[in-house]
């Protein structure tokens, strides 16, 4: 399919940076489930099967 | 006879983002970013209370952050004056290669990230001091003191004083005499830290029009200015050790690196002129750092030593 007019074509180094970029956000995201898993872990604590409700 | 068609101008094609990974990490002023994780750090250590690792590692993490986006924010906001002075014109905004636009939606993701997560992490009262400084750095100083007052590095310097005492509340949960303390030698060594710098890079600000000290008021009175902070400093660098806060170490310490500290200002005072005084200057700024990260390491090694950490 022919690229519409106007549209953005990207350069080899652009999609480099773009892809770099992206790698990045991945990682930072992948690092705050990591860090929100192990604040309630510590946050719930030990005897959690044990609590009464 | 010209068509209508000549005058209008084609719409604008949005650019891809130049910005390289490192220019988003350069937003976020690594080497501010250091000495907040440090004395943030001693905040932390030198609390009372105990805190679990994982915890104070995440809130130090939080507040680095927030520290850095505070500092993209700053950038943002001052990308016109950056583009002019020497020292900042190679950062990514006027050099081209993030976008006024990229920069301010980072900074302002990380900020609400960060005090969300030290919330959620230590305390309201934490991320609401974290919340505050940001503010404090991207508003009151940038947006406002840094292109109005001469006054603005020592109002401004405010901001940078906050990460221990927040280190401090993340784990306390309140605001104490030696947090105060801790904010107060920062607050005070930041004047004389940035005007022994603005006396030799005064031309840069100017340019700018930036009304540094050295720029309204002349170098004779930053370098006065200087002296005074300075002898203001010296007692407070002392003080945590004269409260009964820390060890004989700290109290020496603290003595010895003031006494210099006052030494290179009053050299920075009579110095005035050709290069002796550019040489004074210098060496005030290059001691003052040294000063703080050597107050601050000693206060992280007593706390080490006495179990603390």
């Amino acid at each position: 399919m022919p690229e519409p007019e106007n549209s953005i074509v990207m350069t080899d180094d652009q999609k480099r940076r773009q892809r770099r970029r992206n790698i990045a956000i991945g990682v930072a995201l992948a690092a705050l489930v990591v860090i929100f898993y192990a604040v309630t872990i510590v946050k719930i604590g030990g005897q959690i099967a044990n609590r009464s409700f | 006879m010209s068509l209508a068609s000549d005058h209008i101008t084609p719409t604008p094609v949005a650019q891809p983002s130049a910005g390289e990974v490192r220019d988003f990490v350069t937003l976020l002023k690594p080497r501010v970013m250091s000495l907040v994780i440090f004395t943030a750090l001693v905040g932390l250590v030198r609390a009372p209370d105990a805190i679990h690792p994982v915890l104070a590692g995440v809130a130090l993490l939080s507040i680095a952050i927030g520290a850095g986006a505070s500092g993209a924010l700053n950038m943002w906001w001052d990308a016109d004056i950056d583009a002019i002075m020497t020292r900042t014109r190679g950062r990514p905004i006027p050099a081209g290669r993030v976008t006024p636009g990229e920069a301010l939606a980072f900074g302002l993701v990380l900020s609400v990230g960060s005090v969300i997560v030290l919330g959620l992490t230590a305390n309201l009262l934490a991320a609401g001091l974290l919340a505050f400084t940001i503010f404090f750095y991207a508003v009151v100083y940038s947006m406002w003191l840094k292109r109005w007052t001469v006054q603005n590095i020592v109002i401004g310097g405010a901001a940078g004083a906050f990460p221990p005492m927040i280190g401090w509340a993340a784990v306390t949960g309140h605001v104490s005499l030696e947090s105060i303390l801790l904010f107060l030698i920062i607050f005070f060594w930041t004047p004389p830290h940035f005007w022994a710098l603005a006396l030799l890079k005064s031309d840069d600000y100017a340019r700018a029009g930036v009304p540094m000290l050295p720029v309204v008021s002349g170098p004779d009175e930053t370098r006065r200015q200087i002296l005074i902070y300075s002898i203001i400093l010296a007692p407070l660098g002392v003080a945590p050790w004269l409260f009964g806060m820390t060890g004989l170490g700290y109290g020496l310490a603290s003595i010895g690196l003031s006494a210099v500290f006052l030494l290179l200002a009053v050299r920075v005072w009579r110095e005035r002129t050709g290069e002796a005084a550019k040489t004074a200057a210098r060496q005030l700024f290059a001691f003052s750092i040294l000063y703080l990260f050597a107050l601050f390491a000693v206060l992280l090694v007593e706390a080490m030593m006495a179990g603390w950490i």
